[in-house]
């Protein structure tokens, strides 16, 4: 054998060495992004499901106990379940304002070509780009002088533009999916552009419109900046939570963080799906 | 019962013009197929027929009625289309019955039409299943009983079996063929396949470029095309030509004296189809360089006089490549081009 030939077989090795070793590097970068997620979703909820002597006691449990008395106390405490409906109110507004607007925009993005379409493209993400808290005061001063601070429906209006962008993109790219032949199809079969839209493009799009609804009224329902800086009276539960934090006891603190986080991870786990549509990949 | 017609029609798209002052008349019940490579316009032009599009010039006709600034569902039309368009979300039956239902007849009618446009293209037995459920062909019956249902004065078929593979592709041609003589509407079917367009037209409009060539019966089209183009686009192999120079009186082709028009001219275009060629003692010479047997035929491609040059001839010929053969053109079957113009010579 020359050294050739031995050096073919060291060459694999190696090369099998690597693959290994990117695997691995995969499989703990992988595991530690799920623990980075998972385990405070884990704590909150073990604390969530024992009672309050439990949550404040020594040593820490890791084994709920099925105890509702920290849920019972949470539910009871004086302004939550006012937070509560604010919560559900301003996300419910959110979404129809979200998908209303939104929507029609999703459309004329997919379906027709105008000057500065791709401007606009960009124009929705950069709504993104602009830091809440800079936001925040110039809102708060002006919905003062137009007397929209502290409503629902103001808040609901900003969490709107917050939610508006991936309606748009999201929807876009659902229309996006129903091929114009079926619409021209349907025009030529007695539909006018409207009825055609009714009876052809809803309902093949229904799904995804539904999904993305869902994901106005996660971010509406996760939002506490806004929340916070915009109402006194009618606070959202994150922005209630948030300002209760220093006086409410600990397992009022559990308590409200899972039921902030479970509806919204219940939630955006039913749509997964159509999130991904968003960014073009196909998954049908 | 309509006849279309179209008046110096023209389509810009902003760079460039798609269509260029179209002139057509479709007779009440004729069925036209509108014949061209990717490109030439068909398309286009079927769009504006349909009202999918708009014309920038010219006046469309349908049963004599101005419909230019008509929206589709006002033209009395129904449209066949490539990937046919079946509604994913409703039923064969829903399918067929869309355009009745939006035209807000009463249930029990809409069953009757559907079923007998149903029964015509044999799909009576799928019209509970989904468009999912169905193959390409199944899916393709649908979208022309739909059509069909819709009992339509203009029937608009935009390469309706291009999508399908070639032996489903010849048995629904023939089908489609007997359906639409039996429905007697004037259709008006738009493809690239020449065999298509051979076997179903009335009438064949060749396009090319935006223009139609020639619009003429499917055997006119093929024996005397209009042009140096249409030789060459339809026929498979596709017509051979060859420089003819005048001397005394005759035309001259590859060493041999034809006869031909009486052109001011020095030098024109001999033509002539691969299959109107006899082996003879007399006529055009040549080297053969590949002998492909087809069967029925064989197709024979040579050099005559520095040009290629292909024969149709019997297959029991023994001929070899390499060898030299001379072929006998039919004379009332030879044709000739002004390689200027490229329009026939008469």
């Amino acid at each position: 054998m020359t050294a050739a030939d031995m050096a073919v077989p060291a060459k694999k090795v190696r090369m099998a060495d690597h693959r290994t070793a990117s695997r691995w590097l995969m499989a703990a970068t992988i595991t530690i992004l799920c623990l980075w997620v998972l385990v405070p979703i884990y704590l909150i909820l073990v604390n969530t499901l024992s009672s309050p002597a439990q949550v404040n006691g020594w040593p820490r449990q890791f084994l709920p106990s099925f105890d509702l008395g920290s849920l019972t106390f949470f539910a009871n405490y004086q302004g939550v379940a006012r937070a509560l409906l604010n919560s559900v109110v301003v996300a419910a507004l959110t979404m129809i304002f979200s998908i209303g607007l939104g929507a029609p925009a999703g459309y004329a993005l997919a379906r027709f070509d105008f000057p500065g379409k791709n401007v606009f493209r960009v124009v929705v993400l950069m709504t993104r780009a602009f830091p809440l808290p800079l936001l925040a005061l110039p809102l708060a001063i002006m919905f003062i002088q137009i007397g929209l601070d502290d409503t629902r429906f103001g808040l609901a209006l900003v969490h709107t533009m917050l939610a508006m962008p991936f309606a748009i993109l999201i929807t876009a790219s659902l229309f996006m999916g129903v091929p114009y032949e079926l619409e021209e199809a349907a025009w030529t079969l007695g539909c006018n552009r409207f009825t055609a839209f009714v009876k052809v493009v809803l309902p093949l799009v229904m799904p995804g419109i539904a999904a993305s609804a869902v994901f106005a009224f996660v971010i509406s329902w996760n939002e506490v900046f806004a929340a916070a800086v915009l109402t006194i009276q009618n606070r959202t539960l994150p922005a209630f939570l948030l300002t209760s934090l220093n006086e409410a006891p600990t397992e009022l603190k559990f308590a409200g963080g899972a039921v902030l986080v479970l509806p919204a991870l219940f939630f955006i786990f039913a749509v997964r799906k159509y999130l991904f549509a968003m960014w073009g990949i196909a998954n049908r | 019962m309509a006849e279309i017609n179209i008046k110096g029609v023209e389509k810009r798209f902003a760079s460039f013009t798609a269509l260029h002052s179209i002139d057509l008349t479709v007779k009440d019940q004729e069925f036209l197929v509108l014949l061209g490579a990717s490109g030439c316009g068909k398309t286009t032009l079927l769009r504006l027929i349909a009202g999918l599009d708009f014309a920038t010039e010219g006046e469309i006709q349908i049963g004599g009625k101005r419909v230019n600034e008509l929206p589709p569902r006002s033209r009395e039309i129904a449209m066949v289309f490539q990937n046919y368009a079946v509604f994913p979300h409703l039923t064969v039956f829903d399918n067929i019955g869309f355009g009745l239902r939006m035209k807000k007849m009463p249930s029990d009618q809409i069953r009757q039409k559907v079923t007998k446009a149903a029964e015509m293209m044999h799909i009576e037995q799928l019209l509970e299943r989904y468009s999912g459920q169905l193959s390409g062909g199944q899916r393709q019956r649908v979208a022309v009983a739909r059509a069909l249902a819709m009992e339509p004065e203009v029937l608009l078929m935009d390469e309706p079996l291009s999508n399908l593979d070639a032996l489903l592709r010849m048995e629904m041609r023939a089908e489609l063929k007997g359906v639409l003589q039996e429905s007697k509407t004037t259709t008006i079917y738009v493809t690239h396949d020449q065999v298509e367009a051979m076997s179903m037209a009335d009438r064949i409009a060749v396009m090319h470029g935006g223009h139609i060539i020639q619009a003429a019966s499917p055997i006119s089209v093929y024996r005397d095309p209009a042009s140096r183009f249409v030789g060459s686009f339809i026929g498979n192999p596709p017509m051979n030509f060859l420089p003819a120079k005048r001397s005394n009186g005759h035309w001259t082709a590859a060493g041999v004296a034809f006869d031909g028009p009486s052109v001011d001219k020095e030098t024109i275009e001999f033509a002539i189809r691969p299959e109107d060629l006899d082996p003879s003692d007399t006529g055009l010479s040549g080297r053969v360089r590949v002998v492909e047997p087809l069967g029925a035929h064989q197709l024979v491609t040579m050099d005559v006089d520095g040009h290629l040059f292909r024969a149709v001839l019997e297959s029991d010929l023994p001929i070899g490549s390499g060898e030299t053969i001379t072929l006998a053109p039919k004379p009332d079957r030879i044709r000739w081009f002004d390689p200027e113009s490229e329009q026939a010579l008469q």
